[in-house]
């Protein structure tokens, strides 16, 4: 067991070992959670018993392991124990774009909300297209003390499209897959090169499709509340257009590829074609997207100007069809926080994007409430799928998993404000909502990282 | 285990996107987009027009209802014709007017538009009249302005040329009488055009008897049918028992955005000549916003024609502005 404080290493990051190695009693403590209704996704489990965690493990569900001795004890009759929420999409904005938000705001803001693993795209300034920046950013985390942050790879050098980005060095240094954003890939034989290193090495490619001139200067659904309030359209071709290419690329290439963000109907029923007929790919879904429409757009609300746009409400529920179904598998926040200036302008020039960390979870489980799926379900979609996708230890509550854990109170109703929201980014557009149940402790590795106030 | 779920109150997703028009007792603050005025503001508003063209007819044309008030004219983008007109409708009233002309350019080397907007209300302005080329910018300026600043539209992006519109229907009034039996189609491109989006909405707040749109499906915005219109894409079916024809401007960057092959071509199918006028009414009369590309919509022969009321819808144009800067501003309708 390491006896320096990890934090205290110097600049040799990659002997950091905590949280995983933290020192029982001290980075880490054992903890006996008492009474809580467990619910496990990945294993069905959905009973009220205790859960004992130790050495930033999960050590025993129901029953502890012998000569186990907790350091505390909770009671949390009443409350539910869900895995931590995997958030495969979420941008923190460090480094480079410090002005928004740092990883340390964000990582602390996931943690009250439920999520303790976040992964971040490339598109940092600089870009994390080598493991310095892996590092560098696995380390602001560590120092954070929040939720987990792990680094998407960038697919192309500086994500420029044109060189392929040195993708296993990157896989080695931490990155769970690789994406080339919404930035273009040169040209179709760029990309297949690129899919076809990456299936070399078993590494998953995220994709965001959206074809760059069909989607031209677009900043709203090109439909009916577009053509009314005058703003330029992004139609739905521009995301089956680039679907189609990648996936006849996939097929080539046997590349195991991931489509973030999708945003419309045509869009999930080519992916679940796809899937039927065998390909290596899945989908992700942001949760505004189950929820918002075109229609919010109407009153040029910049903090509803997000791409993929808004599309119609068939658009909406076809996608909330296929995370139920399972065709859609991950839903994530695709977390954008930005400056108040950066919002402060005319709808078409407004920063797109949505802090959206903080509803992640609260706008999933309104999903249950709304019955579109069932909670164990809902849960999946967060937690036990994007673990899998992505290779990840956890998103289960099991012995053996690593203690990334939430106690929720299910009937405590609250409201959105952006006032005390607590990511550096304020822009989001469910400012009133109201939602059932709060994150009431959440531990990171088996060390608590957040206890609301209040709480024992 | 129970777990009793409190189902959650359904957030208001439909907010009304144009309450922002008027102030808390109901009167009209700002002019932003003919939607949510009902007719009845419409009717006023031109009746109000009507109560100034005959100060336009006089020797003094000047009223003294906005005395003493500030009238600023925005501009991001240029366009010295509706600015004058709208200054000459200030100054018709007895405001002080300011004209400030600032290039998007010179915006964005750091200034933004709220750091603008900031700036001129310092000076005590009472009304902002904005154009800009980014559609929802009137609204963002009116969300942002202090409360006893109006903002009057006069053209955002491809969103609403409100005042525009007005006068189109005012002409079209004073022409026609009631709107319920007429025919009005509007020619050309409509994708980019924010005069015919308020065209339509005023045409239809007024239960215009039919409003056409007469264009090929690359100048048409998507599901256009959804604005209250009807969709011809051939100038003979679509003029056929026409009372008023529209024609919009075409901007020459189109043929490069592949929306079109030409010019020549587009003048062949579209363009206004005598010989498709015929196919209207033989009473119809024929309306363009300005300025006139001719030989590119519209035929000379047909724009300086009996038929044509070009001219009269700049007249009726500064008349209509001075209604909406009274009523805006809280002055008196006679």
């Amino acid at each position: 067991m390491n006896q320096t404080p990890y934090f205290a290493q110097g600049m040799d990051i990659d002997h950091l070992k905590p949280p995983e190695g933290c020192r029982p009693g001290v980075d880490c403590q054992r903890w006996t959670v008492r009474g809580a209704r467990v619910i496990d996704p990945a294993s069905g489990l959905d009973a009220v018993t205790d859960v004992f965690i130790d050495k930033a493990g999960i050590v025993g569900v129901g029953q502890a392991p012998e000569g186990f001795q907790a350091d505390n004890v909770l009671d949390a009759a009443g409350l539910w124990l869900i895995p931590g929420v995997i958030d495969s999409w979420a941008r923190l904005r460090e480094p480079g774009l410090e002005h928004k938000a740092t990883v340390e705001s964000e990582a602390r803001a996931a943690t009250a909300s439920g999520v303790t693993t976040v992964c971040m795209p490339p598109d940092t300034d600089p870009v994390i297209d080598t493991p310095a920046v892996v590092r560098l950013i696995k380390r602001r985390a560590q120092l954070a003390g929040g939720a987990r942050v792990m680094s998407i790879g960038a697919l192309t050098q500086g994500l420029a499209g044109k060189l392929l980005a040195e993708m296993e060095d990157l896989k080695e240094a931490g990155c769970v897959a690789m994406t080339n954003t919404l930035k273009p890939v040169e040209t179709l034989a760029v990309m297949r090169r690129a899919l076809e290193y990456a299936a070399t090495f078993g590494i998953l490619v995220i994709v965001q499709a959206q074809d760059r001139s069909l989607a031209h200067k677009g900043c709203a659904h090109e439909g009916a509340v577009a053509s009314r309030l005058g703003l330029p359209g992004i139609p739905v071709a521009a995301e089956t257009a680039a679907m189609a290419q990648i996936l006849a690329l996939v097929e080539e290439t046997g590349a195991r590829v991931h489509f973030v963000n999708l945003s419309s109907a045509s869009g999930v029923r080519m992916l679940e074609r796809a899937i039927q007929d065998g390909l290596p790919v899945s989908g992700g879904v942001s949760a505004h997207q189950l929820f918002l429409t075109e229609m919010d757009t109407d009153a040029f609300d910049p903090n509803t100007h997000v791409i993929p746009p808004l599309r119609t409400l068939r658009d909406r529920d076809a996608l909330r069809e296929a995370v139920a179904s399972g065709v859609i598998s991950v839903i994530h926040s695709d977390h954008q926080p930005h400056e108040g200036d950066a919002k402060a302008a005319p709808f078409p020039e407004a920063a797109p994007g949505i802090s959206a960390l903080e509803t992640l979870l609260p706008l999933v489980l309104r999903l249950v409430d709304e019955d579109v799926l069932p909670l164990h379900q809902a849960l999946d979609r967060l937690t036990r799928s994007p673990a899998a996708l992505l290779g990840l230890k956890a998103g289960g509550i099991a012995p053996g998993l690593r203690a990334d854990l939430c106690l929720f109170a299910p009937e405590a109703s609250w409201t959105l404000d952006i006032a005390t929201m607590r990511s550096r980014g304020r822009n989001t557009p469910f400012h009133g909502w109201d939602f059932n149940g709060q994150i009431t402790h959440t531990w990171v590795a088996g060390r608590l990282v957040y206890r609301r106030d209040g709480q024992p | 285990m129970a777990v009793v779920f409190v189902r959650p109150r359904i957030p208001k997703l439909a907010r009304d996107p144009w309450a922002i028009q008027f102030d808390g007792e109901g009167r009209l603050k700002h002019l932003l987009t003919i939607e949510g005025l009902g007719p009845e503001w419409v009717t006023r508003i031109m009746d109000t027009a009507e109560s100034f063209l005959s100060v336009t007819g006089r020797d003094v044309k000047k009223v003294p209802l906005l005395r003493g008030r500030t009238v600023v004219n925005l501009f991001f983008e240029s366009s010295t014709r509706t600015r004058t007109t709208f200054e000459l409708a200030a100054k018709r009233l007895s405001a002080d007017v300011l004209n400030l002309n600032i290039s998007t350019s010179a915006a964005s080397k750091g200034e933004s538009l709220l750091d603008t907007l900031r700036n001129i209300e310092a000076m005590q302005a009472d009304m902002f009249v904005v154009r800009h080329d980014q559609s929802g910018a009137a609204h963002f300026i009116a969300r942002h302005v202090e409360p006893h600043v109006s903002v009057l539209n006069a053209g955002d992006g491809w969103h609403a040329h409100p005042t525009q519109a007005l006068l189109d229907v005012f002409t079209i009034r004073k022409m026609k009488g009631d709107f319920t039996g007429l025919r009005v189609a509007i020619v050309g491109d409509i994708l980019h055009s924010r005069v015919a989006r308020s065209q339509i909405h005023a045409l239809n707040t007024l239960n215009t008897g039919e409003v056409r749109v007469i264009a090929p499906r690359t100048l048409l915005p998507a599901q256009v049918e959804r604005l209250g219109v009807r969709v011809f894409h051939d100038m003979r079916e679509g003029l056929k028992d026409v009372d008023v024809i529209i024609m919009l401007r075409l901007q020459r960057e189109r043929m490069e955005g592949a929306l079109l092959p030409s010019e020549d071509e587009f003048f062949r199918l579209y363009g206004l000549t005598p010989e498709k006028l015929a196919w209207a009414k033989p009473d119809a009369i024929v309306m363009h916003p300005g300025p006139a590309n001719r030989g590119v919509e519209i035929d000379s022969e047909v724009a300086d024609g009996p038929q044509s009321v070009i001219l009269q819808q700049v007249s009726n144009g500064i008349a209509v502005r001075m209604a909406v800067m009274s009523l805006c501003m809280g002055g008196r309708e006679e």
